[in-house]
């Protein structure tokens, strides 16, 4: 009869390779997370001797003149995400209702799936998109043009969202409510509004972090501005451009202080993040920055 | 106290030194919850013993102390021992890996490798163990299968994918697979609940044939089957051994109220 | 009864223009693309793909150098971020499975890698990064490795493929280590358990039964990863030094789609523009490509844990 004849202690190899591959995933991990800590590190305290009032207040000066800030840029960033939001969020939303409420039909597979599809895109092929559309037509840079790119790119996150804390509803809530009598579109936006309401608000706030950091679609439609906002149709300056312009600027004060203005953006958008994971919970891939 | 003093009939068998393998004291937790409290048992060699009981009593987790399985859940601990050969599968000498070769499972849902194919599943172990000549794999497969009563149905068809068989077909390419690597016990987890009534009698008739190489323990809430296949019964309630003895004995004159209660329907 | 019908509808109308609004977003995109490279596109016809020139003064532009740039330092990024990413999903899906919510403490951290924006790590990059590579990996790997036509050039001259490389590898670890890790743990234990029921050691069960059923989501996120390598225009703009070139040399500047946008755009026009516009029409084509591909990928996976190839 056939026999293995199989050893009957387990092979030196076969226990040093698993070994070996514990080592390895180890490292892998410490590589992963080297980088963040050097960055955070390195944002902190470069960033933290340009903090000032006067440097979160003032409008920037030339570059040996003291006393400069980033007023412009972070009323700029916040108006242009802003904006984002009052776009997106109802677009998003509906999208992201229609997505669950009638996932059967064509429409909302072929939708969803280009939603997903744009989640990832190139942010500065949306901003020039929105420089052919709006920009060229209005012959101006302006915060409004940088909220609709902003738009562009938090639309998805929030269908995204919505779409999935709603699937998350059990249908036999809804039936309930039809049961009564209650009209389909009431139904819907009761459910929409109580119990999806973590889901909302999870995916504004994924939204607006990830708008808050984008530069590339701002280049061409707010571009830049030395002082404050007046008005929503004039080039708009915002934290993530002036990073940009200080970074390659080669003068050591602007690049302090675009260590400093990235502190600021860190520390915004980890204030966000911390909301995010508070509000949800331990539900792990919805609470995602990136997807 | 449950239903009388625990009674252990002192079978011929038991005393022998024909015990394949047997627990002393097994205790086992998960977290908190204390699902063993307390096992002795001797599992007779080249017999089939089946473990019985309510939801609850332990059956599970008994047999997957048996071959190591239950330390791999989060939060899991063993205490006792469980003797294979007399040596203490669990002392810090023995090597997890070497011994749940010789003590195989199969498990209540048929879980064939989805991206391997009928034979690379059958030989799976072997191959892990360093089997490389394709004379003793292709040979190694064939004897497993043979002995799962699965080869005359998919001999022509060993490499294609193993999830297009039915349920009973999946669950005999387990077996095989389990059988393959040359296990001296099988450890049978309610292996045909999933299954229909002629999958079911297929994987009996192979659990009687193979208990002539083999030491096979199959947990069942399936009185009849357990009536069917074992030689032997071991009763559990609530993580505590009430009976074992013969099937017969068990099946006809109970010594406990507590395994009369469960054999007559009384509670399930 | 009119009241709701009216009510159902109303929503109903609502809800699909936002549907529509979406794909809209996407054809108008590819519409007013096409329309501004036309003139591009025209001129040059398919042999623009693999002109190797982008003179401004003369008029003559292809986008070789940018395609190969775009794909030079994804495949940097790819081959040094890979294996990390899986590696951390591997250590908090495998290894830490009795310590779950140390598990889940360091999926945040390395999830935190996502929420630095992209600007930020440009400018981290230029001031540290570079100078640290260069000390500590672009000399050495010259000195030692210089024979080979990667590691051929000089090493000092801060921003190159490599550096870019470097930082996109890091930005698109934990887009693919999270999609890992989803994948990781939604294969089911018996899997595992079968496995260990043969003899198997931990990496062994790894490497034999988790690794292969999850293969198709783990391929998804590589791919979503790569798109996420092409698309990312910011941190590679300030560390690739902006010059057009084809080589192999990975100390040497290059240049890629989006940073060329990035730079070039602004203040182009005629025949300079409609190329520009051209190049971002094959970074959209591209990115469209690539995410279409991971997204089905992944759909796949989602719709039915069990993979049939």
């Amino acid at each position: 009869m056939t026999k293995a004849n199989l050893p009957a202690r387990i092979s030196l190899w076969r226990k040093i390779v698993d070994k070996l591959m514990t080592i390895l995933v180890l490292i892998a991990v410490v590589l992963a997370i080297v980088p963040l800590i050097l960055i955070l590190g390195d944002v902190f305290m470069k960033g933290a001797p340009a903090l000032s009032i006067g440097f979160l207040t003032n409008v920037p000066t030339a570059q040996n003149i003291s006393g400069g800030g980033i007023g412009p840029a972070i009323q700029g960033s916040f108006i242009m995400v802003g904006l984002g939001a009052l776009i997106s969020v109802p677009i998003g939303v509906g999208a992201g209702i229609f997505f669950s409420e009638w996932s059967t039909s064509k429409l909302s597979t072929i939708s969803g799936f280009m939603n997903d599809v744009l989640t990832g895109f190139p942010t500065m092929v949306l901003g020039l998109f929105v420089f052919i559309l709006i920009v060229l037509t209005t012959k101006e840079y302006s915060a409004f043009a940088g909220g609709v790119a902003l738009s562009l790119i938090m639309t998805p996150i929030i269908a995204r969202t919505t779409s999935e804390s709603l699937k998350l509803v059990p249908t036999s809530l809804r039936e309930a409510s039809m049961a009564l009598g209650i009209p389909r579109w009431k139904t819907v936006l009761r459910i929409v509004l109580s119990t999806g309401k973590n889901g909302l608000l999870t995916g504004v706030l994924l939204a607006v972090a990830r708008a808050m950091g984008e530069t590339a679609p701002l280049l061409f439609t707010a571009a830049t501005s030395v002082i404050f906002a007046k008005s929503l149709f004039l080039p708009t300056a915002s934290l993530t451009i002036y990073i940009y312009n200080y970074a390659i600027s080669g003068a050591p004060s602007l690049v302090t202080q675009a260590w400093g203005a990235a502190l600021l953006l860190i520390l915004v958008l980890l204030a966000l993040n911390l909301l995010v994971k508070l509000t949800i919970g331990r539900n792990s891939s919805k609470a995602r920055m990136e997807m | 106290m449950l239903g009388g003093a625990l009674k252990i009939s002192k079978h011929k068998s038991l005393d022998s030194p024909g015990a394949k393998i047997a627990t002393k004291d097994l205790k086992a937790n998960f977290g908190k919850m204390q699902v063993l409290k307390g096992i002795t048992l001797r599992f007779p060699e080249n017999k089939v013993t089946a473990i019985m009981g309510p939801s609850g009593c332990g059956k599970t987790t008994l047999i997957r102390c048996l071959n190591r399985i239950h330390e791999l859940t989060p939060n899991a601990k063993v205490e006792g021992e469980v003797l294979l050969d007399g040596v203490n599968i669990y002392s810090p000498q023995v090597d997890p890996v070497a011994i749940r070769r010789r003590i195989g499972m199969v498990f209540q849902k048929a879980n064939p490798f989805p991206t391997m194919s009928i034979f690379d599943n059958a030989v799976a172990g072997l191959k892990l163990a360093g089997v490389r000549n394709s004379e003793t794999l292709n040979s190694m497969a064939e004897k497993s299968l043979r002995m799962a009563f699965l080869w005359d149905e998919v001999k022509d068809d060993l490499k294609k994918s193993g999830t297009n068989l039915s349920g009973g077909q999946q669950q005999r390419l387990c077996i095989a697979r389990a059988l393959a690597v040359e296990p001296e016990v099988i450890l049978m987890d309610e292996p045909c609940s999933a299954l229909d009534p002629i999958a079911t009698a297929k994987i009996e008739e192979s659990i009687v044939a193979l208990k002539k190489e083999f030491t096979i323990i199959i947990v069942t809430h399936n009185m009849q089957q357990a009536a069917r296949v074992s030689d032997f019964t071991a009763f559990m309630y609530l993580g505590q051994l009430i009976e074992f003895d013969t099937t017969s004995e068990v099946f006809e004159n109970p010594k406990s109220e507590l395994t009369e209660k469960y054999i007559t329907g009384k509670f399930g | 009864m009119q009241f709701r019908i009216r009510g159902d509808t109303i929503l109903k109308i609502l809800l699909i223009a936002a549907a529509l609004f979406i794909i809209g977003i996407v054809v108008a995109l590819a519409a007013e693309l096409y329309k501004g490279a036309a003139a591009s596109i025209f001129k040059f016809g398919p042999a623009f793909l693999i002109g190797s020139k982008w003179k401004v003064n003369k008029n003559e532009f292809g986008a070789l150098p940018f395609i190969y740039g775009t794909l030079l330092t994804s495949a940097i990024a790819i081959v040094i971020g890979f294996p990390i990413s899986l590696g951390v999903a591997i250590f908090i899906s495998e290894k830490l499975k009795s310590h779950r919510s140390f598990g889940y403490v360091l999926g945040i951290i390395v999830d935190l890698l996502a929420a630095v924006p992209s600007v930020v790590y440009g400018l981290w990059g230029v001031f540290v990064l570079i100078p640290l590579l260069r000390t500590y990996a672009q000399t050495p790997l010259h000195h030692y490795l210089g024979f080979i036509p990667l590691f051929s050039g000089n090493p000092n001259l801060g921003s190159d493929f490599f550096t870019a490389g470097i930082v996109l590898a890091i930005m698109i670890i934990p887009t693919m280590s999270a999609v890992s890790r989803d994948v990781l743990n939604a294969v089911p234990n018996s899997q595992r358990e079968a496995m260990y029921s043969l003899g198997a050691t931990d990496w062994e069960v790894t490497q034999k039964s988790v690794l292969p059923y999850a293969r198709s989501g783990i391929f998804g996120g590589f791919i979503l990863g790569l798109g996420r390598a092409f698309g990312e225009t910011m941190a590679v703009t300030m560390l690739i030094g902006n010059i057009p070139t084809i080589t192999a040399n990975l100390f040497s500047p290059g240049y890629t789609l989006s940073s060329l946008i990035a730079n070039e755009f602004g203040g182009s026009s005629g025949l300079y523009e409609s190329s520009i516009l051209e190049i971002a029409l094959i970074l959209f084509a591209v990115a469209l490509l690539v995410n279409v591909l991971a997204r089905l990928l992944l759909w796949r996976m989602n719709r039915g844990i069990q993979i049939k190839f």
